[in-house]
């Protein structure tokens, strides 16, 4: 086997352990969290007769490593169990299975995710690249001052800003990305611009300061003398030798970023009324939905561990002492 | 190319050029107004010690500054045109074409990132002089003509996959690819081994005579020089100190400083018979993880007598200083010293044991804290190991200062502020401190240049006259051993070939290893490197 191969799968592994512990986490962290949803939902007046039988009814009496047990069992066959909400003290059950509720937020999310970083990433790889090309000159100042401050706004003003601007002032894009199943995808992308331009002011500073770093830090090595001795250019000197030994922090960040913003953007849904994951778990945690706050932590994690994995890879297969050993 | 290429024109007039620096907030001269004038063909040797400018100088020839530095005033002609006054983008266009390079380590040169083959030709196919194709099959006639093995497809490889040497021939091949008017070789074959150096510096003379290419060879190594040079440029301070042919150079040089550095090479030192044995290592085994890098290895050390290990890198002479002072437990086989055994592992042996046996390293600047003064560098030992502290402790660590030929004023600064030679008598005078019996010198002249180097060895000898103190001298460099050592200990691939009494090791008859390292030694005769190839084809 290919050694790059075994370290791949070797990385899955290690992937798949520490969605285990987190899992762990998860569920431990939910357990410790005060109050009780059938208190909650049955109301101070409710008996403790009644009480009891709500908690047998949704498994809340057996002991908590049964029910974690059962939980990953059933998470492991694509099944998240069935939300709390749509029970109440009527009888009449009205709730969703989890995975139902959280399907089409989560692609709305991922939508989301993916046009800013085809929007983020070329521009912050350019912007990163050229101002490493002309570091220090007034071009260089200019994109990361400018960078810097967007970066340093908050998420809800830059937001409200281009609502200001791009939908007030100049009404190109609607301010509200209301978005369901049925909306054709190029009236997706048009409803969805404002939070993806928001969301690629918020990463851009980051992505296109670590890899202006990377190069830089590449550029006093002696290889570089060397390429600049042998009669190559400016732009051959970053793009040709510095680039290719600089993908694995590159890499790196734009993965933390793009887990960013399918994990981190619930302030952006909310001020656009985004149908997103990350307002369905923040209602699910007022109303205590156990199960839904417990899915959407998983998705999170799963995300953050497949993004990592990604930019591991990346790291390995751009670096010719791992990709071809002696 | 220009009319005028016969052997015997001018290639490169450099007329009084001048090179600054930036630092500490202000610019500094590092070359002050230096001439050079070098015919096609010719080969010129420039030597000096470092911060001579002899770095600087050699890329200026190429109208190349490190960042950071500029040209301030002077002409460079080459070939007719003034590289002082043309911008980079121009210079370009001779950079990698007309003049190339060969840098001094070659595994930091090559880009990790792509194949030895696409970088050898890169400058020739990017000037357009020869096809992708053409320019590749080129290279592969160059790596057989500087005889690297498997030429056909050794440049399909990666930077990594070869060794050093194999690396540096390679850069000579990249250098030559493009058929440039002149190259200039910096330090080519200062991190190579003796053995390696032979080989690598036939393959650069042949091919620099096979193409009547003109050359720049910069060096701090004499002997190479010798070897190299038609003429040669000695230089200090940035400036020239004298210019004269390899031979009238090496037999009458003129000025005191030329003689200085010729000189170096005489130390010499009475030789010591072996006494009772002091420190003896018995059938020594020991491994990095699964690799066995020490083979039995037994070493006896006398009393009051400096013991060379000499060996190649990877032999395992720092190996077994690790395993005498514990930081390596040996697999099998003991340590006695004394007359008692030595525990394994450092964290079994008493503080007793470890103040006697104390280490100096090569790298004087990575061996120092360098947010501590000199005064609390040489104070620790003196404190952890004798208890001594307070008026007391600053008393000694004068007397210590005033041992190794320095003064009170250094108890204040930082290893930062000290000069290469001044940070490794530091680090004897730390060594001094905990008063050991025994001190393991691990390659302490090998960062130092030449006249540095006599210093410290001529204190080290000092100091074992006044203290009696045991050497186990680790070191790649035969003139050192000669120079220094009682007893030799030569070592290869983790085994010892040969030990016994200096003169008994350098006399013939030899084993196969010490007679390949002691002939691969360059000596300061013009003719030695044509002799020895020679005589070894003849072999």
């Amino acid at each position: 086997m290919h050694p790059v191969t075994k370290t791949i799968l070797e990385r899955l592994g290690l992937g798949l352990a520490t969605l285990f512990v987190v899992s762990i986490i998860i569920f431990s962290a939910i357990e410790m969290l005060p109050g009780d949803f059938g208190q909650a939902i049955l109301g101070q007046a409710a008996t403790e007769e009644t009480v009891a039988a709500f908690r047998r009814e949704l498994g809340l009496d057996q002991p908590a490593y049964m029910r974690y047990l059962q939980w990953v069992g059933s998470a492991f066959q694509g099944d998240l169990g069935t939300s709390f909400s749509g029970r109440n003290s009527s009888g009449i059950d009205r709730s969703r299975a989890v995975v139902d509720l959280i399907a089409p937020r989560l692609w709305n999310t991922l939508f989301l995710a993916g046009l800013t970083a085809v929007i983020a990433v070329p521009i912050s790889l350019v912007l990163g690249i050229s101002s490493a090309l002309y570091r220090n000159s007034v071009y260089d100042r200019t994109v990361n001052t400018v960078t810097l401050t967007t970066i340093s706004f908050p998420e809800f003003f830059v937001a409200y800003i281009l609502i200001l601007l791009l939908a007030s002032l100049y009404p190109v894009f609607p301010s509200l990305a209301n978005v369901d199943g049925s909306t054709p995808l190029f009236e997706r992308v048009f409803r969805t611009a404002l939070p993806a331009l928001t969301l690629t002011l918020v990463i851009v500073a980051h992505m296109m300061r670590m890899t202006r770093a990377a190069i830089i830090n590449l550029l006093a090595s002696p290889y570089i003398q060397m390429a600049r001795l042998s009669g190559a250019s400016q732009i051959e000197v970053i793009v040709k030798h510095a680039l290719p030994n600089a993908w694995a922090p590159i890499a790196t960040v734009i993965a933390f970023n793009l887990a960013y913003l399918v994990v981190g953007v619930v302030v952006v849904e909310v001020v656009f009324v985004y149908p997103g994951v990350g307002q369905l778990m923040v209602d699910a945690v007022t109303s205590r939905d156990i199960p839904v706050v417990q899915g959407c932590a998983l998705i999170f994690a799963i995300t953050y561990i497949l993004l990592n994995l990604i930019a591991d890879i990346i790291g390995i297969i751009t670096n010719p002492r791992l990709l071809h050993p002696k | 190319m220009s009319s005028n290429s016969d052997k015997g024109d001018i290639l490169l007039e450099i007329k009084d050029l001048e090179v600054e620096g930036f630092s500490d907030e202000k610019w500094h001269d590092i070359v002050k107004g230096v001439d050079l004038t070098l015919r096609r063909g010719e080969v010129m040797g420039l030597i000096g010690e470092s911060g001579a400018g002899k770095s600087t100088l050699g890329l200026a020839a190429m109208g190349f500054t490190q960042p950071g530095c500029r040209i301030r005033g002077g002409e460079i002609n080459f070939d007719g045109i003034d590289l002082a006054k043309l911008s980079d983008v121009i210079k370009r266009r001779y950079w990698g074409t007309r003049m190339t390079y060969v840098a001094q380590s070659a595994a930091a040169s090559f880009n990790p990132a792509h194949r030895l083959i696409a970088q050898t030709t890169a400058s020739t196919v990017r000037s357009g002089a020869k096809s992708k194709e053409d320019a590749y099959q080129d290279a592969r006639g160059l790596y057989a003509a500087l005889s690297l093995p498997d030429p056909q497809n050794i440049g399909e490889r990666y930077p990594h996959q070869v060794s050093g040497g194999q690396l540096q021939r390679v850069m000579t091949a990249m250098a030559m690819s493009p058929r440039p008017d002149l190259i200039i070789f910096d330090e080519p074959t200062t991190a190579l081994d003796v053995t390696t150096q032979v080989e690598v510096l036939s393959a650069m003379r042949e091919i620099v005579e096979t193409f009547n290419t003109a050359a720049i060879y910069i060096t701090h190594d004499l002997a190479v020089v010798a070897q190299m040079a038609d003429f040669i440029k000695v230089l200090r301070y940035g400036k020239q100190v004298e210019e004269a042919d390899t031979r009238s150079m090496l037999s009458t040089p003129k000025e005191a400083y030329t003689k200085s550095l010729w000189s170096v090479r005489s130390l010499e030192k009475e030789e010591q018979k072996g006494g009772q044995s002091f420190l003896s290592l018995k059938g020594i085994d020991a491994s990095y993880g699964t690799i066995k890098v020490l083979h039995n290895v037994s070493i006896e050390v006398a009393k009051g007598t400096t013991v060379a290990v000499v060996g190649e890198s990877g032999s395992g002479k720092s190996t077994t200083a690790r395993v005498i002072t514990g930081l390596l437990p040996q697999t099998a086989g003991s340590v006695e010293f004394d007359g008692k055994g030595l525990l394994k592992s450092l964290s079994e042996r008493k503080k007793e044991e470890k103040r006697r046996i104390q280490m100096i390293y090569q790298m004087a600047d990575t061996a120092m804290n360098p947010r501590q003064t000199v005064g609390e560098i040489i104070g620790r030992p003196l404190e952890f190991y004798l208890g001594i502290r307070g008026t007391q402790k600053s008393k000694r660590v004068l007397e210590l200062l005033e041992m190794i030929e320095l003064n009170g004023n250094f108890i204040q600064r930082l290893p930062g502020e000290l000069s290469g030679g001044q940070k490794q008598r530091i680090c004897i005078a730390r060594a001094l401190a905990a008063e050991p019996d025994l001190i393991i010198c691990d390659e302490v002249t090998s960062a130092l240049d030449q006249i540095v180097q006599e210093g410290i060895l001529k204190l080290l000898m000092r100091l074992q006259m006044e203290l009696g103190l045991t050497y186990l001298f680790i070191t790649h460099d035969i003139s050192t051993v000669k120079a220094i050592s009682d007893q030799v200990v030569v070592m290869n691939q983790g085994e010892v070939v040969e030990q016994g009494q200096k003169t008994d090791v350098f006399q013939p008859p030899h084993p196969e290893y010490t007679k390949l390292l002691l002939s691969s030694v360059p000596e300061m005769d013009p003719d030695w490197l044509t002799n020895l190839n020679s005589g070894r084809r003849e072999a």
